[in-house]
């Protein structure tokens, strides 16, 4: 029985290969246990209180959640417990599926253990905090569904950073000139969608190597910006003096205890990364446009067969892709200060990139590695206040040290679209 | 009642190339047109342009007595015209139903994909035409025979009449192939038109209901299934007398030279694509490895060379293992290697003739002193082999990638056999070639082998294996399934093996039954 002993033979390697797996995760968990209770368990005095503040600065006294005080040694040592128990079981058993699930639960008992520990006998706002991810989260959410418009088509856009910035600049200047954040919004998006046009021109019209396209829009728009800042925007600061759009609580939802003033009390950014987010997944998955689109992406040739423009595909979703990272980038002038400073976006699209890889190109996973990202760059300023004795870069680092290792093999690869990159060349 | 569809006067020019002329053609309602020709005949060409993938420089085409303008898929389809092509055009990691409406999609409130009633649509065609499939699955999941019934499927779901189908057999089993001539006997029974484009012989016998054969670009002559023979279509398609057989004496094999022990291989996206092969290959024999592509003979082909690392499992060449040589080590104990894609690993198309005859032995005097190159001496020897391999080049100084399939592939034999060498490896030596060089190189491997050298002749072609082999080995999934005498083996059988039945299920041919290879 030929057919049946090569499934069988084939299985059991990878019977092999599942179990080696479930064993170098096992490992892990009880790795990151112990190295919890070494850095942070092992040095906190028995008596001492962490304390979580879990009310938005502006919620009314009347309506506050009291503090969340927990005893600082017992609860690392309690996630430190669960934890090593996870591994055991994990080294004794497997998880099986639930794996990643795990692995996603060891690291954040870790993460709360360390502020846990950096809280000790002080105390931290927890819902600011989040709140704060969230923000830090909006601009990186927009860029990685930018680049999934753009790459599911076919068309690797590196110059997302670019054309964040450039956003971000006209977005100031027109919306100062005119008084009017709205038209510096429009402004935004439409010199963002106006460069992606040119990305456009240059990957699927001319076949330029599009990193080497991505690349020169980049150096061309921090070189454009920071020339107009110096000269312009910097001497005459009422070109430089748009505002920003106010937060506007969603009624109802905004009065949600705690989750409330995280996600639905915020500006129209925020608001409009949920919809978006919503909208390019249900039009990615569901549409007629979204199911061409993903043709073209992986096998453009096939696509052409049936009658498909290749190119008019790629063209529309690469406009897409621009006008939503206008919209990003408008997020950094009129969703948070109100006015550009040189290089301001300062690597926020390429980071933006990565969140779409780490979330395999999916607007729901690069949402969350989106959020991941932000929890960093909030927790980095956090831990500037409570005098933590690590250097902020450190942790700034740390989520991209994370990234790199989950790409490598924990999350399994992750495969961009076939035909990412390739300019289509008709027969 | 007219023709469903004529061609008049088709012309197509490439630079250098005139890839149709005035070709004239016609297919009626109801009837299985094969098109049969060499590669580079121009079929694929001239079914591109009634496709519309290619604009005709001169001629017209007429559907249903209507004369048409085609100028992109899109006219095609609405003509009723549809074309299953050679390499698959399917979307690997989308479902059936989706690669199925993909262009003529369902839509639920002017937006939504409905692919419910999409669904339902190809099970209905299905059913109908007995081309069952899943439309759920993914193709990436699918066999590559249920690839091209989902192929035929999109063209039924987009109404067409008339199918094109360019080399379907290309990529199947003997009885695969069997399996799609009944379906397009229902689909003609059921009132649509077919033009089969094939260079198989066989085939066209057994399915066509006329036949069209093409030579360099012009139609050479017409023929019926019952009047024609196997030899007399050939000499239409080559335009002189073939030899069909190839002659060889009885084997004297010698000593094992190639010796392989439960060898276990991963392809590049870590899929175990050899799984537990051992072998042996001997003096002054030829072990043919059948199987249909992809079924691991290519990772087997580079773990033996050195190209690719193996997983478990040892190999030995002549005595000396070999599991983790490099393949200069794999050449200089006496490996020959004729690889599987000539234009990306046996040539380096940019570089003259002449170096390209020199690329496994450049390093050596009398072609290097030190590290300056000899060029004279590489000329020198360049323009011996030239003659004496009967490549037709301009010149030695002629980029290899100037030069025609036939001559790419002599080049490289003549590089590979022109040392003392004590095996050779030679996967698909003959794919894409015209019964010419085919027949040359058959008789240069013939050759080797009388010379004492071992042969693993690697084929997806079974005509081909069955033509040079002394023994068959063959490998489904990774495995080789049976080793046969090539004097007991039958294509059915063989064919059989190759799907994945197991050798206990199927009785074995009778002892002394004479096969007759045919190409």
């Amino acid at each position: 029985m030929a057919t049946v002993t090569t499934t069988v033979s084939t299985r059991m390697l990878t019977e092999q290969a599942h179990q080696t797996r479930q064993r170098v995760f096992g490992v892990v968990f009880i790795v990151i246990a112990l190295a919890s209770y070494w850095l942070f368990a092992r040095n906190v005095d028995g008596g001492l209180v962490s304390t979580f503040g879990l009310n938005q600065g502006n919620v009314p006294a009347a309506e506050r959640l009291p503090d969340w005080e927990i005893p600082s040694y017992g609860t690392v040592t309690a996630l430190v417990v669960v934890s090593a128990a996870v591994g055991a079981y994990q080294l004794a058993r497997g998880f099986g599926r639930a794996t990643s699930v795990m692995l996603g639960l060891v690291a954040l008992f870790f993460v709360f253990s360390f502020l846990t520990w950096a809280t000790r006998d002080q105390a931290i706002n927890l819902a600011g905090m989040l709140k704060t991810m969230v923000s830090r989260a909006v601009p990186l959410t927009l860029g990685a569904l930018s680049g999934i418009l753009c790459e599911r088509a076919g068309v690797v856009n590196i110059a997302i950073e670019g054309l964040m910035l450039s956003a971000a600049m006209m977005a100031a200047l027109v919306g100062s000139v005119t008084h009017n954040l709205w038209i510096g919004l429009l402004a935004a998006m439409l010199t963002s969608a106006l460069l992606a046009l040119f990305h456009g021109v240059l990957s699927i019209k001319y076949k330029v190597d599009q990193i080497i396209s991505g690349t020169v829009i980049n150096i061309f728009a921090a070189g454009i910006t920071s020339f107009i800042s110096s000269k312009f925007l910097q001497v005459f600061q009422e070109l430089n003096n748009a505002g920003t759009f106010q937060a506007y609580p969603i009624p109802v939802l905004s009065k949600i205890p705690f989750i409330g003033g995280i996600f639905f009390d915020s500006n129209i950014f925020t608001y409009g990364a949920y919809v978006l987010l919503i909208v390019v997944h249900v039009g990615l998955f569901y549409t007629r446009w979204g199911l061409r689109a993903r043709a073209v992406g992986e096998h453009p040739r096939a696509a052409d067969t049936l009658g498909i423009n290749v190119f008019r595909t790629r063209y529309v979703n690469v406009v897409l892709g621009g006008l939503v990272a206008g919209f990003g980038g408008g997020y950094f002038t009129l969703g948070s200060v109100g006015r550009f400073d040189e290089l301001m976006t300062a690597g926020r699209g390429f980071i933006s990139l990565a969140a779409m890889i780490f979330g395999k190109w999916t607007p729901f996973g690069a949402a969350g590695s989106a959020l991941i990202f932000g929890f960093a760059e909030s927790l980095q300023g956090k831990l500037a206040i409570l005098k933590v004795p690590i250097p902020s870069q450190f942790l700034l680092m740390a989520p991209y040290i994370a990234t790199m290792i989950a790409l490598a093999g924990v999350v399994g690869r992750a495969i961009p679209p076939a035909a990412d990159g390739q300019p289509y060349e008709k027969q | 009642m007219p023709p469903i569809l004529e061609l008049h006067g088709i012309t197509k020019h490439f630079p250098g190339v005139l890839a149709n002329d005035h070709i004239d053609l016609t297919l009626n309602q109801g009837e299985i047109l094969a098109l049969l020709g060499e590669n580079g005949a121009g079929k694929s060409t001239l079914m591109n342009v009634l496709y519309g993938l290619y604009q005709p420089d001169q001629g017209e085409i007429v559907v249903r007595g209507k004369r048409i303008t085609v100028h992109s898929p899109n006219d095609a389809i609405a003509a009723g015209v549809g074309m299953v092509h050679q390499h698959f055009m399917l979307v690997p990691v989308l479902t059936v139903t989706e690669n199925v409406m993909l262009g003529v999609e369902s839509l639920t409130a002017g937006v939504f994909l409905d692919r419910k009633a999409a669904a339902a649509r190809i099970r209905e065609i299905s059913k109908q035409y007995g081309l069952q499939v899943d439309p759920e699955a993914y193709i990436k999941d699918l066999p590559v025979g249920l690839q091209q019934r989902v192929e035929i499927i999109k063209l039924l779901y987009r109404h067409a009449d008339i199918l094109i189908l360019d080399e379907p057999t290309a990529v199947l089993t003997p009885q695969e192939a069997d399996e799609l001539f009944k379906v397009m006997r229902s689909l003609v029974a059921q009132g649509k038109s077919i033009i089969f484009i094939t260079h198989k012989l066989r085939e066209v016998l057994a399915v066509a209901d006329r036949i069209d054969v093409l030579r360099l670009g012009k139609v050479v002559g017409e023929a019926g299934p019952k009047t024609a023979t196997e030899s007399l279509l050939a000499s239409m398609m080559v335009g002189r007398q073939v030899e069909l057989r190839v002659h060889k004496t009885v084997a004297k094999p010698g000593e094992a030279v190639l010796r392989v022990n439960d060898l276990r291989v991963l392809d590049d996206r870590e899929n175990l694509m050899v799984d537990g092969v051992s072998f042996e290959v001997r003096a002054g024999e030829i072990l043919g490895v059948a199987g249909v592509q992809g079924n691991g003979q290519t990772e087997l082909v580079e773990a033996l060379t050195g190209l690719r690392p193996t997983l478990a499992g040892r190999m030995f060449i002549d005595g000396h293992e070999v599991t983790r040589a490099s393949p200069r080590r794999v050449v200089e104990l006496g490996v020959a290697h004729i690889p599987e894609d000539r234009q990306s690993d046996g040539l380096v198309l940019s570089y003259p003739v002449a170096d390209n005859l020199v690329l496994n032995t450049y390093y050596l005097p009398p072609f290097a002193r030190g590290v300056v190159m000899q060029q004279p001496e590489i000329e020198r020897a360049a323009a011996e082999r030239v003659e004496q391999f009967d490549v037709r080049t301009p010149g030695i100084q002629t980029t290899a990638g100037s030069l025609s399939g036939g001559n790419q592939q002599k080049v490289i034999v003549a590089r590979e056999l022109s040392r003392p060498i004590k095996l050779l490896i030679a996967a698909q030596p003959t794919r894409g070639l015209d019964v010419g060089s085919i027949e040359y190189i058959h008789s240069r491997i013939i050759e080797k082998r009388a010379a004492g050298c071992a042969v693993l002749a690697v084929s997806t072609e079974l005509d081909e294996i069955l033509a040079l082999s002394d023994r068959i080995a063959v490998m489904y999934r990774g495995r080789i399934v049976a080793t046969v005498e090539a004097r007991r083996a039958t294509k059915e059988y063989l064919g059989l093996l190759m799907a994945g039945v197991s050798p206990d299920q199927i009785a074995p041919p009778e002892e002394g039954e004479e096969v007759q290879a045919v190409f």
